[in-house]
Formats: C-alpha cells, sequence, structure tokens
C-alpha cells in the first residue's frame, strides 16, 4: 500500500502524467454518460433509423458554435409545430360542413445567411374530400407572399425551394433567397416572419396539421451527415467504444502475454521452444491483411476484430523480451526459497514471477492503447467498420467516401479526429511517464 | 571400449579438429531449418485464412451463379433458346468457371498445391485481378505495383532512419537541453497512425491552400515529357511520404536517444573521456560500435517492411503500390494475389533474419555465431 502511494506521488510529478490522467478520467466520464443517456440499442436504433429520425434535421452542415467564430451568422436549425414554437390555430366552423383552419407560425430571424431549405409537414384527417391549403409567406418588410395553392393528403410533404409555382414567382432566384430578402441579393431582412396556412376542410371531423421545419445552416453541438445524422450520437458512443476497443485490447494482449512468457520461461523444454517457434510463425503473418481478410470474409463486429486482434498480437517481440526477464528473475535467490520451502508451480508462477514484472507491464499496457484505439479507426477508414455500431471511425469513413475534404465539410472529419487524438495522446502521455517512473534506468534521461 | 564410444570420441576429435567452421555449418544448417519450418507454416496458415477453411469458396460459387446467370439473362441469343437448353447452359458455364477457378478439387488438395506451388514461387495466375497491362499473372501484378511502393517507403522510410540515428545521435551528446526536452514532448505524436496524419496533410496543403494534389501518382493526362513526369511524381509524393514520416519520427529519435544515452553510460566512455578523445571519436569507436548490430538489425528489418507498403496510406492518398492492391486482392476474395505478397515477405525475412547473425559476428567481435544462445 505505502509502496503504491509512493509510486503514485512519483508519477504525480510528472505534467505529462496529470494532462494525461485528467484526459482520461474526462474521457471515462463522458463514456459512462453516453451509456447511460443513449443505451446501446437505442444508440444502434437512432444511427441506423434514417429519414423518419432525423428529416428534421438539415445535411452536412457545421455544428451551431461555428457561429461564435464567424461575423456573419448562419441559421441555426429550428421546427415550429404543436408542441414547439410559436404556433397558433384557429378553427372557424362555416357553412356545410367546411371549416376554416389557420396556422400560424412565427418565427424572429436573426441571421446573415439563408437556410438550407423549409418544409411543412402536412397530416390531416379526412374519409373522402381532401382538405385544401393556401400557404402565405409574410417578410417584415410587409411582403405577402402567396406561396400555392393545394390540396393535401394524409401525409404530404411540402418543400418551399421544389415549390413549381414559388419557383415560378422568383424568376430566376433561388427561393430561400427570394423570400427572405428582397432588395440587396446578400443580406436577409431580419425580423419576425410568418408562414400562414390557410386551409379549409370539406367533412365533420376533418382536420389540418403541419409542422414547420426551417433547416439551417449550423445544427447542434457536432453538425450532422450526409444521412441528417446528429453527428453528436455518434461521437458520444465513439467515447465508449474507443476506450473499451483500446483497454481491452491493450490488456488482454499484455496480460496473457505475460502470463505465456512466465509458463515457457518456468518450465522452458518444449513449451519453451513451442512458444519461441510460434512467435517466429506469427511474425511472418501479415497483420493488417489477415484482420481486413478477418473483416471481409468473416465478420465484421468490433467483438471478432477484437479477440482477432488480441489473438494475433501475443506472440510478438514483447513475449521475448519477457522471456528474457523472466529466465533471470528465474534464478534469483527468492525463486530458490520458495522452490525450497516447497511450493507449487502455480504458485511461483502467479505469485512471485508474473508480480516482479508488473512495473515493466503497467507502461507497456497504457502505452499500447493508443495503437489500438487507432487500429479500429484504420480498419473502419478501409470501410471494415462494425456494421451497427456508430464509432469515430466510421464517422471519418463516411466523410471521407463522401468527400468531406473536396466539398469542405472539414468539420466532419476534424471532430472524431480531434476525439482520436485526444484518447491516443493521453494514454501515450501517462504511460510515457510511468515508463519513466517504472524503469530506473530512463529516469534523468 | 565399445564402438560407439570410439564413434564419438573420434567425432569430438574432428570436431575440434574443423573447429569453427564445423560449428558454424552446424548452425547454419539448424538455423535455415527451423527459418524454413517456420516460413512454411506461415504461409500455410495464411492460404488457411484467405480462403478462411473453404468458406470463401461458397462465397465464389454465389458469385459465379449470379454473374454467369446475369451475362445469360443479357444474351440475345440466349433469349431464344428454349427454358431447358438454358438452363444447360448456365450450368455448363458455371461448371467450367468453377473448373477455371479450381473449386471443384477439395479445399485441403488446393491448399496443399498452392502451398508447394508458391514454396517454389511459383505465384501462379490470379483468379480476378489483372495488372494494368492485362496480365492474370501474379508475378507481372505484383511487378507492376513495386515501383510506386518502393518509392513512396524507400524515399519515406531511409529518410526517417537517417534523420532519427543522426539527430539521436546529435540529441543524445547534449541531453536535457531544449531541442532534447521538446523532441520528448513531442514524443506522443507517434501515437497515432500515418493515414491520420494524411487526412490533416490533405486538409492542409490540398484543400485549403490547394498547393498540392489530393492523392495519385501522376498528373492527369501523364505528361510525355520524363523530366515533368519525374516531377508531377515528386510533387504527389510529397504529402505521402511526409505523412508516414511524420508519424514515426519523434518516436525514432526518442527511441534512438534513449538508446545511445544508455550506452554512452557506459564506464568504457566514461574512460574514454577521462584520457581526452575528442567528442567525434568517442561516438564513432565507443558509442556507435557496440550500438552497430542494433542499428543494423533496425536497417535490415525496415528494408524488409517497405515490402509490405502501406495499406491504409496508400488507400487514403490513391497511391497505386503494393498494400492497396492487397487491399483490393483482398476484397476480392483473390487468394493468388494475398499469399504471393507474403511469401515474397516471408522469404525475405527469413533471408534477412539469417543473414543477419552473421552480419553480428562480423561487426561485433563478443559475437560468434552457433556459440550458445544470445538474449
Amino acid at each position: 500500500m505505502n509502496a503504491l502511494k509512493k509510486s503514485l506521488q512519483e508519477i504525480l510529478r510528472y505534467p505529462s502524467a496529470i494532462i494525461g490522467g485528467v484526459f482520461i478520467l474526462v474521457l471515462i466520464g463522458v463514456a459512462i454518460y453516453a451509456v447511460i443517456a443513449i443505451p446501446y440499442q437505442k444508440a444502434i436504433d437512432l444511427w441506423r433509423g434514417g429519414e423518419v429520425v432525423w428529416y428534421r434535421n438539415p445535411k452536412n452542415v457545421p455544428p451551431a458554435w461555428y457561429n461564435w467564430f464567424s461575423i456573419k451568422k448562419q441559421p441555426v436549425s429550428f421546427f415550429i409545430n404543436s408542441t414547439q414554437g410559436n404556433y397558433k390555430k384557429v378553427v372557424v366552423p362555416g357553412t356545410n360542413n367546411t371549416t376554416q383552419i389557420t396556422l400560424t407560425y412565427s418565427f424572429d430571424y436573426q441571421y446573415d445567411g439563408f437556410p438550407q431549405e423549409m418544409s411543412l409537414y402536412f397530416t390531416t384527417k379526412f374519409a373522402s374530400k381532401q382538405p385544401y391549403v393556401t400557404v402565405n409567406w409574410l417578410a417584415p418588410d410587409g411582403r405577402n407572399i402567396r406561396i400555392d395553392n393545394l390540396g393535401v393528403s394524409r401525409s404530404q410533404t411540402f418543400r418551399f425551394s421544389q415549390n413549381q409555382n414559388l419557383l415560378a414567382q422568383m424568376g430566376g432566384t433561388n427561393p430561400m433567397e427570394g423570400l427572405f430578402t428582397y432588395t440587396d441579393p446578400q443580406k436577409p431582412v431580419k425580423g419576425v416572419y410568418q408562414v400562414v396556412v390557410d386551409g379549409t376542410t370539406f367533412e365533420q371531423g376533418s382536420d389540418i396539421d403541419a409542422e414547420f421545419v426551417l433547416y439551417g445552416k449550423v445544427y447542434g453541438i457536432a453538425g450532422t451527415d450526409h444521412m441528417r445524422r446528429d453527428l453528436t450520437v455518434a461521437l458520444l458512443w465513439g467515447v465508449p467504444i474507443a476506450l473499451i476497443f483500446g483497454l481491452v485490447a491493450s490488456m488482454g494482449t499484455s496480460v496473457l502475454t505475460l502470463i505465456i512468457a512466465a509458463f515457457g520461461a518456468w518450465y522452458q523444454g518444449w513449451l519453451d521452444e513451442l512458444i519461441q517457434r510460434i512467435t517466429g510463425i506469427n511474425l511472418v503473418l501479415p497483420f493488417l491483411s489477415i484482420l481486413i481478410m478477418i473483416g471481409t470474409f468473416y465478420s465484421r463486429s468490433i467483438w471478432t476484430i477484437l479477440g482477432a486482434t488480441i489473438a494475433l498480437s501475443i506472440f510478438t517481440g514483447s513475449i521475448l523480451s519477457y522471456r528474457a526477464i523472466f529466465l533471470q528473475v528465474r534464478e534469483s535467490m527468492y525463486i530458490e526459497a520458495a522452490r525450497a520451502y516447497g511450493a507449487s508451480d502455480m504458485r511461483i508462477i502467479f505469485q512471485y514471477l508474473i508480480p516482479r514484472m508488473i512495473p515493466l507491464l503497467l507502461p507497456a499496457l497504457v502505452s499500447a492503447v493508443p495503437s489500438f484505439v487507432f487500429l479500429e479507426a484504420t480498419l473502419a477508414v478501409l470501410g471494415l467498420g462494425d456494421p451497427v455500431l456508430p464509432t469515430w471511425g466510421k464517422i471519418i469513413d463516411d466523410a471521407w467516401v463522401n468527400g468531406a475534404l473536396y466539398k469542405g465539410y472539414y468539420y466532419w472529419i476534424l471532430e472524431p479526429a480531434v476525439l482520436l487524438m485526444i484518447t491516443g495522446f493521453a494514454f501515450a502521455l501517462l504511460g510515457f511517464a510511468l515508463d519513466r517512473v517504472f524503469n530506473p534506468r530512463l529516469r534523468g534521461m | 571400449m565399445t564402438t560407439g564410444a570410439v564413434a564419438v570420441s573420434k567425432n569430438i576429435k574432428k570436431a575440434a579438429s574443423k573447429g569453427t567452421f564445423a560449428r558454424v555449418a552446424r548452425y547454419s544448417a539448424v538455423r535455415l531449418a527451423t527459418l524454413f519450418v517456420t516460413t512454411v507454416i506461415g504461409i500455410f496458415l495464411t492460404i488457411i485464412i484467405a480462403n478462411m477453411g473453404g468458406y470463401v469458396d461458397t462465397i465464389m460459387r454465389n458469385d459465379i451463379t449470379e454473374t454467369i446467370i446475369q451475362q445469360v439473362a443479357n444474351d440475345p441469343n440466349a433469349k431464344k433458346m428454349a427454358p431447358d437448353v438454358r438452363k444447360q447452359l448456365i450450368a455448363d458455364r458455371i461448371r467450367l468457371e468453377e473448373q477455371r477457378l479450381g473449386l471443384n478439387t477439395p479445399v485441403v488438395v488446393r491448399d496443399f498445391k498452392f502451398l508447394t506451388g508458391a514454396l517454389q514461387l511459383k505465384l501462379g495466375r490470379a483468379l480476378l485481378m489483372t495488372s494494368d497491362s492485362g496480365s492474370k499473372t501474379v508475378r507481372l501484378i505484383i511487378l507492376e505495383r513495386l515501383p510506386a511502393t518502393l518509392l513512396l517507403m524507400g524515399t519515406s522510410q531511409l529518410s526517417l532512419f537517417f534523420a532519427s540515428v543522426f539527430l539521436a545521435l546529435a540529441l543524445s551528446r547534449k541531453y536535457g537541453g531544449l531541442w532534447d526536452k521538446l523532441t520528448i514532448a513531442l514524443t506522443p505524436s507517434s501515437a497515432a497512425p500515418p493515414w491520420f496524419y494524411g487526412i490533416f496533410l490533405i486538409l492542409i496543403f490540398a484543400a485549403l491552400l490547394k498547393i498540392l494534389p489530393f492523392g495519385g501518382l501522376v498528373d492527369a493526362p501523364p505528361p510525355s515529357n520524363i523530366i515533368d513526369y519525374a516531377l508531377t511524381v515528386l510533387k504527389h509524393l510529397i504529402l505521402p511520404a511526409s505523412a508516414l514520416i511524420i508519424s514515426a519520427f519523434f518516436l525514432a529519435i526518442y527511441n534512438w536517444r534513449t538508446f545511445f544515452l544508455i550506452y554512452s553510460s557506459e564506464d568504457y566512455v566514461d574512460m574514454a573521456k577521462a584520457k581526452g578523445l575528442t567528442s567525434r571519436d568517442i561516438e564513432r569507436r565507443y558509442i556507435l560500435r557496440p550500438t552497430l548490430p542494433t542499428i543494423i538489425t533496425n536497417f535490415a528489418l525496415l528494408l524488409i517492411g517497405v515490402w509490405q507498403g502501406a495499406i491504409v496510406t496508400e488507400t487514403v492518398f490513391l497511391w497505386p503500390g503494393l498494400g492497396r492492391t492487397i487491399f483490393r486482392a483482398i476484397g476480392l476474395f483473390d487468394i493468388p494475389v494475398i499469399v504471393g505478397s507474403t511469401i515474397i515477405y516471408a522469404y525475405l525475412l527469413a533471408m534477412t533474419i539469417f543473414v543477419l547473425d552473421f552480419v553480428y559476428a562480423l561487426v561485433d567481435p563478443r559475437v560468434k555465431v552457433g556459440g550458445g544462445s544470445r538474449p
């Protein structure tokens, strides 16, 4: 206990260890939050949900905090319906079973850019006669544009920029620009806009309702991808996956390596020879190619890849260096003493040999985490990411495949890349400090 | 004295008289045999993994059936045939295609045939891939891609090696200085793989500054003038080579520096200092000399590592090298190409390990070939 406290004090003398440790703790906190806030199944459902889940989001827009750093404020996405926003519904019964329904959506537009798109999602109730609506646009400069008249089915989407009537009214200009400005084509007029839907129903019990969505040019904390998905989900869920993959692979590999090396060095003979031969064979096998083959032919599940990674990483150079040290330790006095009083082989291996190596194991274990975290990303970039789970590597792959760098969607690649970098560096910094604490030869160098 | 004992004592005398030669010969034979067996098993495992114990056959069979049904469906002549004639035609063509790819012999037999062929470096013909010149020979497919990989990996790995060794030597001379501390602080940067830095480099130099290409080997269309051609290749080489170098740079310097520092704290180095030798002499004779075996090992392993190319870096930069070819071969289940590249690597590795033993003995008088185990 005292030794532990002492080494902890020793570690805290290194600023790199403190920085690395703090980052790791924050990441663990985020990972726990992610798993609790978005349970496993929900994360998968969200990520693979498609338009049904994400129809209210704009496509490929950067995060909302882009506005903090830019003078030209881009519109943030929002929607208005009966539960949210400035929504007014007036129902006036008329004659012959008709009803006048007026839906008014007002919003204060204080941005310097134009939205990507605007849509009305109609849901109506009727038996045989379709309700009929007129969509009007009221700008703060007093313009009143009648966009279109149409009969609406039970569930219908009305996209402003695809409406032929509006396009004809606008002449050549983009409807989004034409609706928000009148004089200066660069600047939208700021103020309160209104979308007024004047509807008429022709049956008893018939009803009209609609949701108005303005697709802005920035969204949320992390922005969205080509499928309108909120990147926050994947970035958050990437944390536990990266940590689990990195830690389990690293721990599994180093602990198993150590145990096998200890057995080989203790029993020697054919076992030791066998271990060395397997290591030789493993050296010949192309590591990444085999992982790619397993991913391509067999299963892309992250857990299969994890198992294969551990299996292939055990018999590498480190098993030989552990073996060399074990061979030295084997001859030391305390082992001889243990033998003399009749300790069993297992007792010697697990209680005397292996604990001796923990100071060497710990830095190696922590330093190996980044390479495994990046390995998962590497496989994802090759298109072999887990088929269902969202991971950082898969975001980078999506972005890469969709030409994010050519099209200028830099946030799409940079967000997961920065998170990968933070994770990798945090473990590398801590491992580096641990190495110096536990390897006295490196101290002062 | 029994005859056996006489023979043994004669053998001992013989061994003593022949001395070094016999020891080296015996050691070499054992070593070669071990390395050969290791290589054979390694290759065999790769073959087994490359067809997943026969599972790939199922995938390929389905592929063949699907393609041939499609082909026949699109064939105007086949449309006029009677249904059972057409069915027969499809069955025949599937059988022929399976025969061509060798799918009608059992997996185990094929594996062994393949192994013996591969060991004699008869790499055979690719199943589906072709070289750019249209050949299906695995040797040609690999040879065609080799120059690009050698250029990229050779440039990056050689400059990385020499730069890191010399910079490390310079740092170890005055460790604790500003540059030394900076290097240590930057060492964690090597946690990220080359493609990761590649993405950032593309972002900065290709997307934002627009001064270097996004990827590829030459401009399109390639210039006919040889000097212009070399220049565009050079322009395309900068980013992938930098990515490979940056990702390993600081860790390499740090490792060499620490390694040199450990050797420069030996007593004989202090002794040499006390004698008043110049630091140049100390470095050459007392630090570089004993570390030479390690430096050579690293260099040799680096050279054969070049062979495998960099699968992901080449993919990200669309560099037409071996790494990308292997990746494509895996995607197409083209086992001969996968195994072909693996066996050459395995042979190179085994040869290097074998030769290194003798190189150690040449550069380090303390090492005796076959003289007991070394760590």
